[in-house]
């Protein structure tokens, strides 16, 4: 890298960030790398990054492709803008990395797949508490006014992971990623350790589950019945699930360093699944009823009749990485 | 008489997963076999070694790769092999069959029995009831619900800009 006359080095990298169906919360997450963000703008320039900069899409288009060396991409894909800046992202970026759980694995809009378009805007514009809308309007896709047309994105049946849509090189799990493990990543790729161009590698965690990293003790008791966190107090140093309350971390990929469990909440399961686990739903149905108090049918089907929402539990934050990925109505 | 070429299609045949386990149930069937017993040949068995083994990933891998139904047989509970397995099948599979139904498969198509070596009649009733309950419901077809709504839907939109 050479240097200007003030120091600063003429080859900075290129930077971007995009969100699409996220919450927003991935691009704070960014920022809670703390003093490090400083570090950060001393070897990296902002190409792109419509949370903290003023960037319009044309100005990306305008570069020439590969321009953007580093390009973390958060949300999911649910509406037709956000699979075309997708595509304008890839063609742009020579690393585009998937950042946080909605790109990587659907995330909690995922959950959404279990309704019909029509259910979700029936609950967003009808028949909600917090709704009065006595006329019935709805967003039109293209609206008549007396200049022309007017255009908005269409909202898609089914959110979609990035790496549905385009090539991703990296993936960084979590809801939001750890900032110590997302720095290291950072790091890694801006330090030149790893390739810019890669096939779908998850990093900042670890292949092992949330149970790998967490403080807790296992007893080897059976589960008498289920609570929820809100309401009972956990016992402390006891395994949360032998408990009875629906903790995430065996089915989970660790990297948070347990840190809702430290807490003294059950795991989310906000990494999506573990190293060698497709399914996150079906590794946790397969460890909770491996330890279930029960020696007859009828007790089993008890308890698990305990569960509240087993579906939205389990799959959480992964629905769109699932094997059956969303409803069949 | 003239033959006229139809418009109708190919006769759909409902396709069932049974994971049967060697100890019992495909013993189960291998009897009901022997004993020359009729039954639909819709259920394409897979042998493992015990119920237990069944991960509920499995039953969800084949809905998404296109079975119209699954079955799961294993011993009946106290007859194990390994003492334990089914205990983990009998609390798995009621679970299972709520995550199924909350996504919106039919509680028909999903089938869980203890079928023992010697029950080659329950065997034949269990499939031939499976079949017949998924005949009425019809295709499942998970792929093309899929392929349908998701995964590769507009992926012949332009990049913004070009």
């Amino acid at each position: 890298m050479t240097q200007k006359g003030n120091g600063e080095p003429v080859n900075k990298l290129k930077v971007g960030m995009y969100w699409a169906a996220s919450c927003g919360g991935c691009d704070i997450s960014l920022l809670e790398i703390g003093p490090h963000i400083l570090e950060l703008i001393q070897i990296a320039d902002i190409a792109f990054w419509p949370c903290a900069a003023d960037f319009k899409y044309k100005h990306v288009a305008a570069y020439p492709d590969g321009y953007m060396d580093v390009c973390f991409f958060n949300g999911g894909i649910r509406s037709n803008e956000q699979e075309r800046i997708a595509r304008l992202l890839r063609k742009k970026s020579k690393s585009l990395i998937s950042y946080g759980e909605c790109a990587v694995d659907g995330g909690i809009p995922s959950l959404a797949n279990l309704k019909t378009r029509e259910e979700i805007f029936d609950a967003a514009y009808y028949h909600n508490p917090s709704i009065d809308n006595p006329n019935g309007i709805e967003p039109q896709e293209i609206t008549e006014i007396e200049f022309g047309e007017l255009e908005i994105p269409s909202f898609y049946r089914h959110v979609l992971r990035l790496k549905d849509i385009v090539h991703v090189d990296y993936e960084i799990p979590g809801c939001p990623p750890q900032a110590d493990r997302v720095w290291e990543a950072i790091g890694a790729v801006t330090g030149g350790a790893v390739p810019l161009k890669n096939d779908m590698v998850k990093v900042a965690c670890f292949d092992k589950s949330v149970c790998d990293e967490c403080p807790l003790e296992k007893k080897l008791e059976k589960i008498k019945g289920f609570k929820r966190p809100h309401e009972a107090r956990p016992e402390p140093d006891w395994c949360l699930l032998e408990q009875g309350f629906i903790c995430m971390g065996p089915a989970t990929r660790s990297g948070c360093g347990a840190l809702c469990i430290k807490g003294g909440l059950p795991c989310r399961g906000c990494y999506g699944p573990s190293g060698k686990v497709e399914d996150q739903g079906t590794a946790m149905v397969s460890a909770i009823a491996s330890i279930l108090d029960a020696r007859d049918e009828e007790t089993a089907k008890k308890l698990i009749d305990q569960i509240v929402d087993p579906v939205g539990t389990f799959y959480r934050f992964s629905m769109s990485a699932s094997h059956l990925k969303g409803s069949k109505q | 008489m003239t033959m006229e070429k139809t418009n109708v299609p190919e006769r759909w045949e409902p396709r069932i997963i049974g994971f049967l386990c060697y100890w019992c149930s495909y013993t189960g069937a291998d009897s009901a076999g022997t004993a020359r017993m009729k039954y639909p040949p819709n259920v394409d068995v897979i042998k493992v070694m015990c119920s237990g083994r069944i991960d509920p990933e499995l039953i969800t891998t084949a809905f998404a790769n296109g079975a119209d139904g699954v079955l799961v047989a294993g011993c009946h509970i106290g007859d194990c092999h390994y003492m334990e397995g089914n205990f983990k099948t009998m609390a798995r599979m009621p679970l299972m069959r709520r995550i199924l139904e909350d996504l919106g498969i039919e509680p028909e198509r999903f089938e869980h029995q203890w079928i023992s070596a010697a029950e080659g009649e329950k065997f034949v009733k269990t499939v031939t009831s499976i079949t017949e309950n998924v005949r009425k419901l019809g295709p499942l077809n998970w792929p093309k619900l899929m392929k349908e709504r998701g995964v590769g839907h507009g992926m012949d939109l332009e990049p913004w800009g070009d």
